[in-house]
């Protein structure tokens, strides 16, 4: 059963969509008390960082996720903001990331883009895979994902770095370190390449 | 590196798509939904949905419609047409629209603009513009679907636009909107300069080559078009693949 956490962040419907169209038990947890039968869980987030954090702080569930992936082992996604927060910081905001992976949020440089810096980094862009997973089968790198951010998840361990992009320079698109994955893009966003990797998460065996 | 993107736009009334438009591989045409799946298989990189009816009564068919828009079809998409409040645009992002886009509504009220922004976030408020050249060889906005001219210079109001928040704008050129003679590449090579945020083009396109050169000269982010889509003149398929042997960097 893939969770998809509902803390009030995050295009959450977006991604039972695709899960319901794939018939891939899912469902939307709303309280901790919806984990149930649990195997995957998913992390949405859009906005700011320490709004981001700050309602899942006050959703009650920390705790339950913390004892599911760090005790468990279960696999997490955490997807655009949902994925920053897997960090330690952000240079977004004031408040402590899960810190599950180990880096920290960067904004994204305007001086190094070239032609015009625009900011947010809006639109579909390419990735390149760095250290490959189960995650990425199947994915076309030249297709890429739907983007959407101003800051940036810039690991500690290059290991930790699962796929790369540029917009000006180079930056980590996602990040997985055992069972917990981060994706920078929005694979709800993202047409085949998006569902590729939902349904990879779905299938993902952490051994 | 990013993509420049190419954008369908549907325009809807009451539910359904306006233009007669003649296609083989899909049940109902006239169904938005099965059109929007259609353009996203083709490699439409967003969609956007402009719903002329735009009075109050027909607002639930409009977010049912989005609703259905969002359980099929997974890239983002824009809806438009006669929204003027946070309550408008709450509805649609609650039944799944990614971004919403404005033009009267915030020419009238600017501050609609810094609401939108301050609640949802600069990056699903897209502010339409319309404009016009005219003989002094100034682009004027105009409001109302064309109807209505203004005093204002496109620039200056694209410019207060996104100091307020607007996240991305999507100019038409009257002079060039229906013509098929190609985008207005001055006007949107200015915004797109000028301004740091997203422009993107619509009004003219009617061959691949327009299309490389609104991206190549015009600068813009994005183009959009309607009716050489709906009719078959242009196919997205080919398109980007043009495109991309022009050297322009799209998503295939």
């Amino acid at each position: 059963m893939v969770t998809i956490i509902n803390y009030g962040s995050g295009n959450v419907r977006a991604i039972a969509n695709i899960y319901e169209r794939l018939r891939i038990e899912h469902s939307i947890a709303s309280r901790p008390e919806d984990f149930k039968d649990t195997t995957k869980i998913i992390l949405p987030g859009v906005g700011a960082f320490d709004e981001t954090m700050s309602m899942l702080n006050n959703s009650g569930f920390v705790d339950i996720l913390t004892e599911s992936v760090i005790l468990k082992k279960t696999p997490v996604l955490g997807i655009c903001v949902g994925m920053q927060i897997l960090a330690e910081s952000s240079e977004e905001g004031e408040l402590k990331g899960l810190g599950w992976i180990g880096g920290q949020v960067k904004k994204i440089d305007k001086n190094n883009i070239t032609n015009k810096p625009k900011i947010p980094h809006l639109g579909w862009n390419s990735v390149k895979i760095k250290n490959d997973s189960q995650i990425l089968q199947g994915i076309n790198e030249e297709e890429g994902f739907y983007f959407v951010h101003s800051y940036y998840f810039e690991c500690t361990d290059e290991k930790n770095c699962m796929t790369e992009s540029f917009y000006g320079e180079h930056f980590t698109s996602s990040v997985k370190k055992d069972n917990i994955i981060g994706v920078q893009f929005h694979p709800e966003k993202s047409h085949q390449n998006g569902i590729t990797l939902l349904k990879n998460f779905a299938e993902f065996q952490y051994a | 590196m990013l993509a420049k993107r190419i954008i369908p736009c549907l325009d809807i009334k009451d539910g359904r798509t306006v233009k007669g438009i003649n296609f083989e591989n899909i049940r109902d045409a006239g169904d938005p939904v099965e059109l929007g799946a259609l353009y996203a298989r083709q490699g439409a990189d967003e969609l956007v949905f402009l719903d002329i009816t735009a009075t109050n009564e027909k607002r639930k068919t409009l977010s049912e419609l989005v609703n259905r828009i969002s359980h099929h079809i997974n890239i983002p998409f824009t809806v438009g047409g006669g929204i003027a409040s946070v309550d408008d645009v709450n509805v649609l992002l609650q039944n799944g629209a990614d971004k919403i886009s404005v033009n009267t509504a915030a020419f009238k009220r600017p501050e609609l603009l810094k609401e939108l922004a301050g609640e949802f976030g600069s990056q699903c408020v897209v502010l339409a513009i319309d404009t016009r050249m005219e003989d002094d060889g100034e682009w004027y906005v105009y409001l109302n679907g064309g109807r209505v001219r203004t005093e204002t210079k496109c620039l200056d109001w694209a410019q207060q636009a996104v100091a307020l928040g607007a996240g991305e704008i999507l100019l038409t050129s009257m002079n060039h909107d229906g013509t098929k003679k190609g985008f207005a590449l001055d006007i949107t090579g200015t915004l797109a300069s000028l301004l740091p945020v997203p422009v993107i083009a619509s009004g003219g396109g009617g061959n691949m080559e327009h299309f490389a050169e609104v991206f190549a000269e015009g600068k813009a982010d994005a183009a959009l078009a309607a009716s050489i889509f709906h009719f078959k003149e242009v196919g997205i398929p080919e398109l980007k693949t043009y495109l991309s042997e022009k050297g322009i960097n799209v998503r295939i």
